[in-house]
């Protein structure tokens, strides 16, 4: 490694948003031909720090070196002309446009009338070198996920860029999608690049990366050498000396089919299919973990089986009733819970206070009403109970929810859904973008809710979360279940990931 | 033939003032900014228009101060809508009923008035060829730049890099401010622009249509350029057709009037409305079933760069 000025040298950054530090005198640099890991939980302000950089967003105080210039930021153009550019969490391309089009935005030096063909055989030449294949003339929203990252990152070697921010870019990828990825970065270490690797998970930080620097909650904790720490030591680094308790999941005694979805079929918002004739049952007392690849139509499945997405074919029945095309309001009054992955679209109205949230669940029972008008109090009463019972932090019922930080929103929302007697409960992504704390809760309570009997579906991205939690594992590959694990326990990490690449589990039994 | 020449021409002529206001309102809309104030600002371009060929005799004047007239009436909405973030629908009424009540306030002293305005001028050879010499080239030099316009917005949309820099803010302007694109100023740029093709329209009524000035003469045509916008999905050619189909009805119904017919002249009148609300239904059904790409998917959102969502 060499003894210069590193690429970029961030010395002091510190960001507020309403009061809040996202960061607080953070330092941070990258050399050239080394990839820095940046680690910490979701909300330690990795994203901003890298925001800071990328000039989306201008510090409130600290200072920013190139080569050992001080440079000042005021626009992303800016960042990108000093050869700083960044792969964003959601990608930042526009979907109508094609993948030429993507690369040359913001690009000045292309000329007044644009030539497809020179930039289209210029992307092919690139995509050579490195190894990224695309089709040029593609519109985006017809790729896959893993391809629209690789025209995210082919963005940034066409632009040049010396500097290369990763945020979270393996979040949307299966295992074999994340190592070719990691080959790549490695080519473009070799090149000479500065890779910035962010992510909240270890393994991945040990595998790639050069040195790694710590964040929790907005502060700099450290940066090491990644050869010279173990995996606890950075685990430690990373969530503080918290006690992360572990799962206690008690036996339970899987009971009778409650709750069947049978070859339902659904669209999702653009009116393509998204759902290809599945099938699945809910039983008592068990958990069924759904994994996936974001995007793979398990949004669509948990709206269809809480009747919020028609079915185009296909039957629910609950308890042998059959529940197809039944209001929302029966599916309610059945004690069919649904935790909604947006917490502040689907789940909860942020502009509403607590005691509201609580009565848009509730308005109609007899039991918050006086004859034509609300039961504020009853309202108030029931909600104060179960703020105490999940322990939400707020300043009173009567604050916008919007106003409380994730894990209170997500312990709200978990309240108001598990209160009561919930005989099906369909949770989405329950514990994501919450910390170490708060996720044991999460869990914690859904560990609960089964033991009650309760038949829960749980849908997650997180492999560890689904091993630990489920009973029965089935994995989701666009629309159809690639296959049902009865013993989650018997499965490889290896082996869910080419279920969730599309590869059914009935062909694994030949080939091994 | 004897019937359809004159109709056809009169389409064309009557389609026109809409068309400059729906072009505008293409171009506004496909930087994200919807522009609801449309019948306003063609109100008060077409009484600026009126006023300076009145009192300079010149409609060259009269159609380019009008122009920019309706751009800087616009600087209004995009400083509300752009800069400070406001909710652009309704700031585009705010600024139809201002519209209206001031051109109505400021041109009573030029009611009655009559100028010189512009004529026909038939472009030599092209206005010899059967059927569509008469209809397209036997026109004023107004209709001719409109055509000239139409090919050239469709060219600089799907063809320029600043016509990309407009789509990509339009679409996502995260995503375009990400790429170094200043989000506000391009916005600015297509508000004022539009504006000022909305007032051009305006204008075209008073100067190159009826020389004269009328109280509220657009008759909701800014609300037609609006619904036309959605007419021709986001598109300059396909909007064009639909102007002249509206300038159709309307020509249209002119003669079946005057040929005194026992139709009540108010259905008559009701013609290019009707047609415009059952269009308008076809294309959401349309949309029902996922067809409509055309729509800039930011559309009538206010955006900050720091925001966090």
């Amino acid at each position: 490694m060499t003894t210069a000025s590193p690429l970029v040298d961030l010395r002091g950054i510190t960001k507020t948003f309403l009061g809040v530090a996202a960061n607080d005198s953070v330092d941070f640099d990258v050399r050239a031909g080394e990839v820095h890991a940046l680690l910490g939980e979701n909300g330690a302000g990795k994203s901003t720090l890298m925001n800071v950089l990328c000039g989306l967003y201008r510090p409130d105080e600290g200072r920013i070196f190139l080569s050992g210039e001080e440079v000042h930021f005021r626009t992303p153009r800016d960042a990108i002309a000093a050869g700083i550019d960044m792969v964003h969490q959601h990608f930042m391309l526009i979907p109508v446009q094609t993948v030429w089009e993507n690369m040359i935005l913001g690009q000045e030096d292309f000329g007044f009338i644009l030539s497809k063909s020179a930039i289209c055989r210029r992307i092919d030449e690139l995509a050579g070198q490195y190894g990224l294949h695309v089709d040029p003339e593609a519109p985006v929203w017809q790729l896959s996920i893993g391809e629209q990252q690789r025209v995210a990152i082919l963005r940034m070697l066409f632009r040049e860029a010396r500097v290369l921010v990763l945020d979270e870019p393996t979040a949307v990828l299966t295992p074999q999608e994340a190592r070719q990825l990691f080959s790549t970065l490695r080519r473009m270490r070799e090149e000479g690049h500065g890779v910035i690797f962010i992510s909240h998970k270890l393994d991945e930080v040990a595998e790639i990366s050069d040195r790694v620097t710590i964040l929790r909650k907005g502060r700099k904790v450290g940066t090491v050498k990644t050869s010279g720490v173990g995996p606890e030591e950075l685990a430690e680094m990373m969530i503080g000396s918290r006690v992360v308790p572990a799962v206690n999941k008690r036996a339970g005694g899987a009971g009778e089919a409650v709750f069947q979805a049978r070859n339902i079929s659904v669209l999702n918002d653009k009116d393509l299919q998204a759902l290809h004739g599945l099938s699945l049952e809910l039983r008592r007392g068990e958990i069924l973990g759904l994994a996936g690849v974001d995007g793979n139509g398990q949004t669509e499945l948990c709206e269809a089986l809480v009747g919020l997405r028609p079915l185009v074919e296909g039957s629910l029945a609950f308890d042998g009733r059959e529940m197809t095309g039944a209001p929302v309001r029966d599916f309610l009054s059945r004690d069919v819970r649904y935790i909604p992955a947006d917490r502040r679209g689907t789940g909860l109205v942020p502009t509403m206070n607590l005691r509201e949230n609580y009565a848009l669940r509730h308005y109609w029972r007899d039991a918050f009403r006086k004859g034509p008008f609300m039961n504020w109090e009853a309202i108030a009463g029931q909600t104060g109970r179960i703020v105490e019972r999940f322990d939400v932090v707020t300043p009173s019922l009567g604050v916008p929810v919007r106003m409380l930080s994730g894990g209170n929103l997500q312990k709200l929302m978990l309240a108001r859904e598990l209160d009561g007697d919930p005989r099906v409960v369909i949770a989405m992504q329950p514990t994501w973008g919450l910390d170490v704390g708060a996720t044991a809760f999460v869990r914690e309570r859904l560990l609960d809710v089964r033991e009650k009997g309760a038949a829960i579906l749980l849908v997650s991205e997180d492999l560890e979360e689904l091993l630990a939690l489920s009973d029965r594992l089935a994995v989701i590959h666009k629309g159809r279940i690639m296959g049902l694990l009865d013993d989650p326990r018997l499965a490889t990490e290896e082996m869910l990931g080419l279920m969730m690449a599309g590869k059914p589990l009935a062909s694994f039994g030949e080939g091994a | 033939m004897d019937l359809l020449v004159p109709i056809l021409a009169a389409a064309v002529r009557s389609g026109t003032p809409i068309l400059y206001a729906t072009l505008g309102e293409i171009i506004t809309e496909k930087s994200g900014v919807m522009n609801l104030g449309i019948e306003g600002v063609m109100l008060v371009g077409a009484l600026t228009g009126f006023g300076v060929t009145y009192h300079s005799a010149s409609p060259w004047l009269g159609l380019a101060v009008a122009f920019g007239v309706g751009a800087a009436l616009c600087a209004i909405h995009a400083f509300l809508c752009v800069t400070l973030g406001v909710n652009q629908v309704v700031c585009g009424l705010a600024l139809t009923m201002f519209g209206t009540g001031a051109s109505s306030l400021v041109g009573r002293s030029l009611v009655g008035e009559t100028i010189e305005g512009m004529r026909a001028f038939p472009l030599p050879g092209l206005s010899e060829i059967p059927l569509l010499g008469p209809v397209l080239f036997n026109q004023d030099a107004m209709v001719y730049l409109s055509f000239g316009l139409v090919f050239l917005l469709w060219f600089f949309l799907l063809h320029t890099r600043p016509g990309l820099k407009l789509r990509a803010v339009g679409e996502s302007p995260i995503a375009a401010a990400a790429a170094g694109i200043s989000v506000p100023t391009v916005r600015w740029m297509a508000t004022l622009f539009g504006g000022g093709l909305a007032a051009l329209g305006g204008a075209y009524l008073s100067v190159v249509n009826s020389h004269m000035w009328v109280e509220q003469m657009t008759s909701g045509r800014g609300w037609i350029a609006v619904a036309l916008v959605i007419f021709g999905i986001w598109h300059p050619l396909r909007s064009a057709l639909g102007a002249y189909l509206f300038g159709g009805v309307g020509a249209l119904q002119l003669r079946v009037q005057a040929a005194g017919t026992s139709i009540p002249a108010p259905l008559l009148l009701m013609l290019p409305y009707v047609l415009t609300v059952v269009v308008l239904t076809g294309i959401s059904i349309r949309k029902g079933k996922g067809i409509l790409l055309g729509a800039p998917a930011a559309l009538g959102l206010p955006f900050h760069r720091e925001d966090r969502d």
